[in-house]
């Protein structure tokens, strides 16, 4: 089992892209009984993911992701675009992106891939298994494989 | 949890690294896996390209659903695999799971740049490395839904 970060590191941002509320409660619940200290910043669309990662409007404060969650189905701009817009963008994309959606087609996820998605997740349609899911994504992708350390 | 690929085929994993002892080790902890899985080993970047477009030795290569790339690599470097792979409009699909000794930023930055999947630093201790290996296989093949060709 990995070790506790220092008490002094910060904590882990964590950028959920989700537009159904049910979804998004399931999800940051599980996020936060992980062992990590991760703050959960959930944005509803594609372009509030876009103006988070860029600092922009309202958003200039905001963290740099360590990880982003990308539901496909967004109102706005979809997911496809904001994994395009940020995988060209040499600020951006560096940063993990895991693409979690239901009930695509097999096409849907090849397009996620070739638009250089880390990975894609299919969401569980039972609950438990859904939260169980999340948990192992946060714990793969916060302890097992390397960050890119925010400057 | 996880559908059957390729109409339950096993999942076939191109293992891209050099140093005897640790390709081995790395395949001993694959093959405990729940998920049926093939290892095809190579040990340097310019076989990795070989087997993937299937030239000499390996006409009869399949296509990997999973690349486990080493970053030292002789003849071409781990760098160079994944700037080939990620660029070829073919290949660029498969997700390529960076595991190096490696733990320097710069190494990290510049492989999430070239579209790295993932990117592990393997453990020296040898429990922990074969450790390793299993939460990549268990996230990869059991939560991913990896492409499907």
């Amino acid at each position: 089992m990995p070790a506790m970060p220092p008490a002094s590191s910060t904590p882990v941002q964590i950028l959920l892209v989700e537009d159904s509320p049910d979804d998004a409660d399931l999800m940051i619940e599980a996020l936060k009984e992980g062992r990590l200290e991760v703050r959960i910043n959930l944005v509803e669309d594609g372009e509030d993911a876009l103006a988070f990662l860029r600092n922009e409007g309202a958003q200039q404060t905001a963290p740099r992701p360590d990880l982003v969650l990308l539901d496909l189905h967004l109102p706005r701009k979809n997911g496809f675009e904001v994994l395009a817009e940020m995988k060209k963008d040499v600020e951006l994309r560096h940063i993990p992106v895991v693409i979690l959606t239901s009930s695509d087609s097999e096409q849907a996820f090849l397009d996620a891939y070739n638009l250089h998605a880390n990975c894609c997740v299919s969401k569980p349609v039972d609950q438990d298994e859904y939260a169980l899911v999340v948990r192992k994504i946060e714990h793969f992708w916060l302890t097992v494989a390397q960050r890119v350390r925010r400057t | 949890m996880h559908p059957l690929l390729n109409g339950g085929k096993p999942i076939e994993i191109l293992l891209v690294e050099d140093c005897v002892d640790e390709a081995e080790l790395t395949m001993e902890a694959l093959r405990d896996g729940r998920v049926r899985n093939r290892i095809h080993w190579v040990e340097d970047g310019e076989e990795a390209m070989a087997f993937l477009h299937r030239q000499g030795r390996f006409a009869a290569a399949p296509r990997p659903d999973l690349i486990l790339l080493d970053l030292r690599l002789p003849k071409m470097s781990g760098h160079e695999v994944l700037a080939e792979v990620k660029s070829d409009p073919d290949l660029k699909r498969i997700p390529v799971v960076i595991m190096t000794e490696s733990d320097d930023e710069k190494d990290v930055r510049r492989a999430y740049d070239g579209y790295a999947n993932c990117y592990v630093t393997k453990p020296v201790d040898m429990d922990k490395f074969i450790e390793a290996v299993k939460s990549i296989e268990e996230f990869w093949l059991t939560i991913v839904h990896l492409p499907a060709a």
